[in-house]
């Protein structure tokens, strides 16, 4: 074990995979950074720092420093994928998906049933996402509600350094394309990540943070933080709660929420994105569809609120799910007779 | 007319080229008589009039380049080997098409034959095959130096979407060995370029614009394509020189899709496109002219092409039909 941030868990995990597997390859904005400049190649080295020194270890024909084309990287990641290769790129700001959303959505995720199952798209898309930077309406959101809602595409949200590692070398590895939803805001979070260079962790099997018999809650990237902060404050007051992290919400793990609202009959679901056609709904639906005898209580969601997501700390602030949302959520979920 | 490098092809060369051209001919003059019927379900476009192009671009290449089409893919994909039987059955939404009934006309393709796919979504190729093109290079060149190219078809509708734009720069940026062919039939679904290609030039005029070196030529002339498209090639082949792109001047004898009345057209033009800008004329006219191939030689291959799309229409008839239970297979590959 190494304790390290998420964005050096994240970086060393691909750097790894590109010393493994010449077919590894990585594009995008400024992943290199300096090209054409008096500084030079790695002035930037990646705006989030997640592909330092990477240009110097492998060359401009694997370290693709492209111009800032959306559409055009998430195409080419699609083909450098049908014609062999494992590509891993870089749209710097989640919120950009709207500028390439047809690479994605009508290429890549359709790619290999359109074919007949007879192509494979060994795509890995990151898309660093969500809010707490006070960086306004574009640049801020939280996408998981479109990506899941897609078929073809796989979605992950690391919680920790760890998931971080583990989910990033999986979806490397995987056949399938994955869209990589790392939460900006938790690139600082450290943690303790395991050194084995082999170290995966499956998709659709979400991972219990925390453990207890009164109420499940589910929760997915930085929300997974706000829930164990709640469920530990509840915990002083002898309230016991399941935290769920979905770490992928397509696949999504039924069974793991199913299996834990049978316990506890009250369900509390965290997302960060706003209330309407989200993880949040489809979790809600899920639950009363297939484990409606055991609800005790009315489902609960902490949600942002159907906005755009608002600049002033003020506004995001109130924006944003939180611990003490969590926590008020569980209460009144418990308070229902 | 002698002194073309096409028209130093061998009589096998020749008749291949040929039977290619009328193969797609007499597969989308079949598909336009079978949809009148309702037999064949969805959207069909038809490559009917541009077969030059696509042949004369796809004789040059071999297995380790790629090609992505566009909606009008049935010509790319024929040239570029797809079996005609396999895509028949698909366009019949057989269990034994070439992508299970799954695609149907608009993504039909055969990865292993570096068909990268047909395309529902006018300008959405030109990415793709930029990222095969960098894949091709990351591969480098084989033992005679040579790169392995990719291509980009794209008609004058596509040359107005930013995704051609994007690819086209990320192309010269990278020196990605991307070739864009632009073949401008002159009609963008209902439109015309003379309208919709907001230039005084033309469409390579505007690849030009991005720093590539550009050919045009007539696309209703194999010799043409042919000797145009080999010129393309060994530039692009060349590691260092990166991209390039050709327009090919060429016509749409149906309409944008089956069933498109036509209104836009002026009177007699089809009958005028078809007297003199048939690709298929013009190379009999040019063969048999120089006596490299005889009437009767090119009337055997019209022969065979037609049995060949009569047993491809047989074979479809009777094929499997997928069954419900399939709707699920082929999402993802674990899941």
């Amino acid at each position: 074990m190494a304790k390290m941030m998420y964005r050096d868990a994240i970086r060393g995990t691909i750097f790894q995979e590109m010393q493994r597997d010449p077919r590894v390859v990585v594009l995008g904005e400024d992943v290199v950074g300096g090209m054409g400049t008096a500084g030079g190649p790695e002035a930037i080295g990646g705006i989030w720092s997640t592909s330092t020194g990477f240009y110097e270890a492998f060359g401009p024909d694997r370290v693709i420093d492209t111009p800032i084309s959306e559409s055009a990287i998430m195409g080419a990641a699609g083909g450098l994928a049908l014609a062999g290769k494992r590509p891993v790129a870089e749209i710097m700001f989640a919120d950009f998906i709207g500028v390439c959303m047809d690479q994605l959505w009508n290429q890549i995720a359709k790619f290999r049933y359109m074919f007949g199952g007879k192509s494979v798209c060994p795509a890995v898309i990151r898309m660093p996402c969500g809010a707490g930077y006070n960086a306004a309406a574009q640049h801020s959101q939280m996408i998981s509600q479109f990506v899941t809602s897609m078929p073809g595409l796989k979605v992950v949200m690391p919680a920790t350094p760890a998931d971080a590692c583990g989910l990033l070398r999986q979806a490397i590895r995987d056949d399938d394309p994955v869209v990589f939803l790392e939460h900006k805001f938790l690139y600082a979070m450290t943690g303790e990540v395991p050194d084995d260079p082999d170290f995966v962790i499956p998709f659709g099997h979400a991972r219990l943070a925390r453990a207890g018999e009164d109420v499940t809650i589910v929760a997915s990237g930085m929300m997974v933080g706000y829930a164990e902060t709640a469920a530990d404050d509840l915990a002083q007051d002898g309230v016991g709660c399941d935290v769920i992290d979905l770490r992928t919400t397509s696949p999504l793990d039924e069974e793991a929420i199913l299996d834990s609202v049978e316990v506890t009959g009250r369900l509390v679901i965290v997302d960060e994105a706003p209330p309407r056609c989200s993880l949040a709904t489809d979790i809600a639906a899920l639950v009363a569809n297939k484990a409606f005898a055991s609800l005790k209580a009315p489902i609960e969601m902490v949600t942002a609120p159907h906005t755009p997501v608002p600049f002033a700390r003020e506004l995001e602030g109130a924006y944003l799910p939180s611990p003490a949302k969590v926590a008020a959520a569980v209460r009144k979920t418990l308070a229902y007779r | 007319m002698g002194e073309e490098a096409g028209m130093q092809l061998n009589r096998e060369a020749l008749t291949r080229a040929y039977r290619q051209m009328k193969l797609i001919r007499e597969f989308e003059e079949r598909l336009h008589e079978e949809i009148q019927t309702g037999e064949i379900a969805g959207f069909t476009h038809l490559y009917c009039g541009q077969e030059a192009v696509a042949v004369g671009v796809c004789e040059h290449l071999s297995e380790r380049d790629k090609i992505v089409s566009t909606h009008r893919g049935h010509g790319h994909c024929l040239a570029k080997g797809c079996d005609v039987t396999g895509m028949m059955k698909e366009i019949w939404g057989s269990q034994e098409g070439l992508c299970n009934g799954k695609g149907g006309s608009m993504h039909i393709a055969d990865i292993d034959k570096g068909m990268l796919g047909a395309n529902g979504i006018v300008g959405a190729g030109a990415p793709i095959a930029v990222g095969a093109a960098l894949s091709n290079k990351i591969d480098g060149p084989d033992e005679n130096g040579k790169l392995a190219v990719s291509i980009a078809f794209s008609g004058d509708g596509a040359c107005n979407q930013g995704t051609t734009f994007e690819a086209m720069n990320l192309a010269v940026v990278t020196k990605a060995p991307a070739i864009f062919v632009f073949e401008n039939n002159h009609y963008s679904e209902h439109t015309g370029d003379a309208y919709a290609v907001g230039t005084a030039q033309d469409i390579a005029s505007r690849a030009e614009a991005f720093g590539m070196k550009v050919w045009r030529a007539d696309g209703t002339d194999f010799f043409s394509v042919y000797d145009t498209f080999g010129e393309v090639l060994e530039f692009v082949r060349t590691p260092g020189n990166g991209p390039a792109a050709v327009e090919f001047d060429t016509e749409r004898f149906f309409g944008h899709f089956e069933g498109d009345p036509q209104r836009y057209r002026g009177e007699g033009e089809l009958d005028r496109l078809r007297a003199t800008r048939d690709c298929l004329r013009k190379f009999r006219e040019k063969v048999t002219g120089a006596k490299l191939l005889t009437d009767a030689d090119l009337d055997a291959v019209d022969t065979d092409a037609l049995g060949t799309i009569e047993q491809a229409v047989a074979d479809s008839r009777a094929a499997a039909r997928p069954q419900p239970e399939n709707v699920l297979e082929n999402v993802y590959i674990s899941y």
